[in-house]
């Protein structure tokens, strides 16, 4: 997927003026916040249960090169292939040679955040092959060529007239006077439409959450059951993962699972949690005949050694964003690649570069409540204040914000100077404002009077009055 | 203690920096003097260094470590030898409690100073009932306010109970509670000036949950929410008047409110 994130600032204002994506988010605000707590206070080792699934992660990140190498034997072993992709563009070109070897026309597709960040569907239809996504949100941005906006919650942007509208548009097959104005309605059509693709799919691909190193299996869950028709019908299953995504064994995978549908969506559990292991056994009933996993790396192991480390941890639960009140305000696209919210602001900086996606750290107001809700613990912030400071050291900052900061900080360092004219600016200052007690406007404070009235200072400096205080003077 | 007694302290006088803030310095010192009234009355006697600027937030959150650090450095110097340093700021409060340590972490010289003015640092509120034992103030005020949570107090200092104690105490007021009152107002610093539109839209909803309080008066514990959304609420027009929770506490609300005329 081609990033936009540089353009942050143009994004965003323009999804500020969409009345529809105002409409869609609103529900978000509301949804998932509420049931995450009501989630979580049920269950009153959670907080303990955040604490545990944080040490495995950290556990795993520390031996990664040796949980990784577990992995990708014990999936060897089980007759399976690994294929190492330092790149997107590796990973892509691993995926289209299996599929040429397969003979495949059609692919199914199960949800992958990791398809979307190597932009797999585009580049296999470039090549022939027709990409199906089949879980419900994607199959709907699939259909509106558009990217994800929300990493558990596809289409969370859109409200249910506007899916009304595509599905009426996109399926003719169908009576004009269906019913479709429920969300039942659109679940079952989209399953209708689907059920054919499934059977007709050369290769299922799939994403995974989470890649276990004593068993060499890759675990999806899902609240559709499409997953597992997509990895269970075509003769080949191809798991496209990211190498942060193993972990030791099934009893952390127990651990870790406890707090991520609870934190995603106030489920205790998803619908569905499914475990796979390798191609078909002969003494299994079904299966795919060959079994793929594609390990990206795609700049991971370079954040590995360094202050970013943390963010490796994430288990794309989605809450931050949830949570996030800027998110809330501008939606998921406007942060211009795979992953938006929070997380986006951390990890895609860190794929992609400073340069292009710099403005996503500093679009936020530290305000921590992503990090307060997020189940494997990352300080969100912190590593969101991390990026800001490579920023200031090469000197990407921009050329107004340094100089100003400069000057500010050349008179916060000398306190008797800094107080004195800042005694002599506020009397100016409160003597113009005094009548109206406000400023609607000021000159270099357009970002802030724009939008709002600026408050006239009371006149006096703290200091000033104090130190009259002690000399006796009235305060 | 009877809720109508003058404040006093069953706890041993206490030595108190006030960490002012350069908002207050600069904006509204009738919040300093509120706060030294609350200190004064629990037990505590306050001295204003006058080496003081800013805490450091601006350049910290703007990614500049080296300017930051050195105003932690003079911040913990004009400080290191109280008690306790009490601003009237979470955030401010925040900076120094949990951000110089972190900030100073590998500085030899200067790690254990941090450590030993974050341990003692406090938000005004949490440090008058935590560590002063204040359960109720002698302080009136007609009418119904509601309260915002600054998102530093609440989330790195555990401010949430605190004022609200202390305002259930004060005679005649009535606190209504505004709808998600811990959701961030959109200040955030410069965030609100560099993302002046998405900041908007937070400070817009934030006004919108305050008017629908029914309150008369929106009281916090930094006043750089209180002036995005004091600025806010004159813009749209909404008759709520703000004031920082100091000023009411301790009863010094004769001064307009923030971005209101002179009264003369
Ligand atoms: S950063 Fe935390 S809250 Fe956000 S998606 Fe990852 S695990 Fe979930």
């Amino acid at each position: 997927m081609r990033s936009i994130a540089h353009s942050f600032k143009d994004n965003a204002k323009a999804a500020l003026a969409d009345p529809q994506l105002r409409r869609a988010l609103d529900n978000i605000k509301t949804g998932f916040i509420t049931k995450r707590a009501a989630a979580a206070a049920r269950l009153p080792e959670f907080e303990a249960l955040r604490d545990a699934a944080r040490d495995i992660k950290n556990h795993t990140l520390d031996h990664l090169d040796l949980y990784l190498e577990r992995y990708a034997e014990n999936v060897q072993a089980g007759g399976g292939h690994v294929h190492w992709c330092a790149t997107a563009e590796d990973a892509r070109a691993a995926v289209l040679e299996i599929c040429r070897r397969a003979g495949a026309k059609t692919v199914t597709k199960g949800k992958s955040m990791i398809s979307e960040e190597i932009a797999l569907n585009d580049y296999l239809e470039a090549n022939g092959i027709t990409p199906v996504e089949t879980d419900l949100g994607e199959y709907i941005i699939q259909l509106r060529h558009e990217p994800p906006s929300h990493i558990i919650a596809p289409a969370v942007h859109l409200t249910k007239d506007a899916i009304e509208a595509d599905f009426r548009k996109a399926h003719p097959q169908f009576p004009k006077d269906r019913p479709l104005s429920e969300p039942r309605h659109l679940v079952d059509e989209a399953r209708q439409v689907l059920r054919s693709r499934f059977l007709a799919a050369d290769v299922g691909i799939t994403g995974a959450n989470f890649l276990i190193a004593e068993t060499g299996s890759s675990v999806i869950v899902t609240n559709e059951g499409n997953g597992d028709l997509t990895q269970v019908i075509p003769k080949v299953h191809i798991v496209v993962a990211s190498l942060e995504k193993v972990i030791p064994n099934l009893y952390d995978l127990s651990t870790i699972l406890r707090v991520l549908a609870r934190s995603a969506t106030g489920q205790e559990f998803t619908t569905y949690t499914t475990v796979s292991s390798g191609p078909k056994r002969p003494e299994d009933p079904d299966g795919p005949e060959e079994y793929h996993v594609i390990l990206l790396d795609n700049g991971r192991s370079r954040m590995l050694g360094g202050e970013f480390r943390e963010v490796l941890r994430c288990i794309r639960c989605g809450a931050c964003m949830n949570h996030c009140p800027v998110y809330h305000a501008i939606g998921g696209h406007a942060y211009g690649w795979v992953y938006p919210g929070p997380i986006g602001a951390v990890l895609t900086p860190g794929l992609l570069g400073v340069e292009e996606a710099g403005a996503l750290p500093n679009a936020s107001t530290f305000c921590g409540r992503c990090e307060s809700v997020c189940p494997m613990r990352i300080p969100l912030p912190k590593l969101m204040r991390h990026w800001r400071e490579r920023e200031f050291e090469r000197h990407l900052t921009p050329a107004p914000v340094r100089y100003g900061l400069a000057a500010w900080a050349f008179l916060a360092r000398r306190p008797a100077l800094y107080h004195w004219l800042l005694g002599l600016e506020m009397r100016v200052l409160g003597a113009l404002g005094r009548r109206k007690g406000r400023f609607a406007w000021l000159p270099f404070a357009g970002g802030w009077t724009r939008h709002r009235d600026f408050p006239a200072p009371q006149g006096r400096t703290f200091q000033s009055l104090w130190a009259e205080r002690k000399t006796g003077g009235a305060p | 203690m009877p809720q109508d007694s003058p404040l006093e302290s069953a706890y041993a006088p206490a030595r108190v920096g006030l960490f002012v803030t350069c908002l207050v310095d600069a904006m509204r010192p009738s919040v300093g003097f509120a706060a030294v009234k609350l200190l004064e009355d629990a037990g505590c006697a306050v001295e204003v260094p006058r080496a003081q600027t800013c805490c450091g937030q601006p350049a910290y959150n703007s990614g500049d470590r080296a300017d930051s650090q050195a105003l932690a450095r003079q911040t913990i110097e004009a400080f290191e030898g109280f008690d306790y340093v009490v601003a009237p700021s979470g955030s401010c409060a925040a900076m120094i409690r949990e951000h110089y340590p972190a900030l100073l972490a590998e500085d030899p010289a200067w790690s254990a100073r941090a450590q030993h003015v974050a341990a003692r640092t406090y938000e005004l509120t949490s440090f008058l009932t935590d560590v002063r034992g204040v359960s109720a103030l002698a302080a009136r005020f007609e009418g119904t306010v509601t309260y915002h949570d600054g998102c530093s107090g609440l989330r790195e200092l555990g401010v949430r109970e605190q004022p609200r104690q202390l305002l259930a105490s004060v005679r005649g007021l009535t606190l209504n509670e505004m709808r998600d009152s811990d959701v961030c107002c959109g200040f955030g610093g410069t965030f609100c000036v560099k993302f002046s539109d998405i900041s908007n839209t937070m400070v817009s909803d934030k006004i919108d949950g305050i008017a629908k309080s029914g309150a008369r008066t929106l009281l916090a514990g930094d006043l750089g929410c209180l002036l995005n959304m004091a600025g806010k609420l004159k813009r749209t027009g909404v008759p709520v008047e703000a004031r920082h929770v100091a000023e009411v506490l301790a009863e010094m609300t004769d001064d307009p409110a923030i971005g209101e005329a002179a009264k003369d």
